[in-house]
């Protein structure tokens, strides 16, 4: 869903690009003071694994591809505020090296791709793990199902911005229809892919699942209470 | 819980490196071109054409292939490394210098 230039004017993707730096700025001072040695590695790995993620299109409908954004996943695995830095680090790198994603619409990506995943996509993973019951399979669970609804949250976000600086004579709702109608089923691609994912991390490491904090303790300690 | 050893992070690093490799280098290339969402419905919508061509369009790894590389699937391979390899120390390297900045703050009394 990497937006190209030319797609949002020029003062919308300015307005993003200030949002975005923003956004990154705070994450990256907080992501600073959240780690602890051994985060570090692993914020590069989740970097890395989304990179990889994001290159493997699946068909999702008639002529329709689809990627992992990955936004989410990070999000669980590494915390929403490391989570802003490394998807914006895939970003940055896909838009210089590989001219994936426009270069003035890099604010927009970033808003769209790393911000709305931890500031929306992570709390709506939040609320389902305390909906569902304390476990792992709840984890792997609330984790699909939130990267899914972020899919569409994104693709939402594009269509808010399509409707403050889109250049397309398309109506807003036109396009609206189509991105949620599309990203629905890439969600469900999204969904399944972050849930596997997390599965196998719980399955490996659990303690190393910023979201599944507390759970990670042997079952016979006492339940930590951490800060969501 | 079983009793197995834990897996240490370095090693769960590297072996989550592994997995991101195989998946840039060995599937990458046979991911699907087809337009993605985005690219999709803007083609439906008319607006397509309105997208203008990156300025790093150029570059010898733009659209993940490689300059020099004739062989589609193995440029996008090596681009698909080179992606893995320079998020990787990019990405830990920001989050060491947020660590050790945020140190640097804690260890300065608040005037």
């Amino acid at each position: 869903m990497h937006v190209p230039d030319g797609f949002i004017d020029a003062p919308t993707a300015a307005v993003a690009g200030v949002v975005a730096i923003g956004g990154v700025g705070v994450s990256l001072r907080r992501a600073g003071e959240v780690l602890d040695e051994r985060g570090v590695p692993l914020a590069g790995l989740t970097a890395a694994f989304v990179f990889a993620a994001q290159m493997l299109n699946f068909p999702v409908a008639s002529g329709t591809s689809g990627h992992l954004i990955g936004g989410l996943l990070a999000a669980v695995l590494v915390g929403p505020t490391v989570a802003v830095v490394c998807v914006t680090v895939v970003l940055v790198v896909q838009a210089l090296l590989f001219a994936d994603g426009g270069l003035s619409a890099l604010g927009l990506n970033i808003v769209n791709l790393a911000l709305v995943p931890a500031l929306l996509g992570y709390p709506v993973f939040v609320v389902l793990r305390q909906l569902l019951p304390r476990s792992r399979a709840s984890i792997v669970v609330a984790s699909g199902v939130a990267a899914g609804i972020t899919v569409v949250l994104a693709s939402l976000a594009f269509v808010a911005e399509y409707a403050i600086g889109g250049v397309g004579g398309a109506p807003v709702s036109t396009v609206a229809g189509a991105m949620v109608g599309t990203h629905v089923l890439i969600g469900v691609g999204e969904g399944i892919i972050t849930a596997l994912v997390v599965s196998a991390v719980l399955a490996t490491r659990p303690d190393l699942v910023w979201g599944a904090r507390g759970l990670a303790a042997r079952p016979s300690a006492q339940p930590v209470v951490e800060p969501v | 819980m079983t009793s197995r050893r834990r897996t240490g992070v370095w090693a769960f690093v590297a072996t989550g490196l592994v997995v991101a490799v195989a998946l840039a280098f060995l599937v990458g290339p046979r991911a699907s071109s087809e337009p993605d969402g985005l690219e999709k419905v803007a083609i439906e919508q008319g607006f397509d054409g309105r997208a203008r061509r990156s300025a790093t369009a150029d570059g010898p790894t733009a659209g993940y292939s490689v300059d020099g590389v004739d062989n589609q699937r193995l440029g996008t391979g090596l681009a698909g490394l080179l992606g893995v390899g320079v998020t990787f120390v990019v990405g830990a390297g920001l989050v060491l210098a947020a660590r050790r900045m945020a140190q640097r703050r804690a260890a300065t009394p608040s005037s």
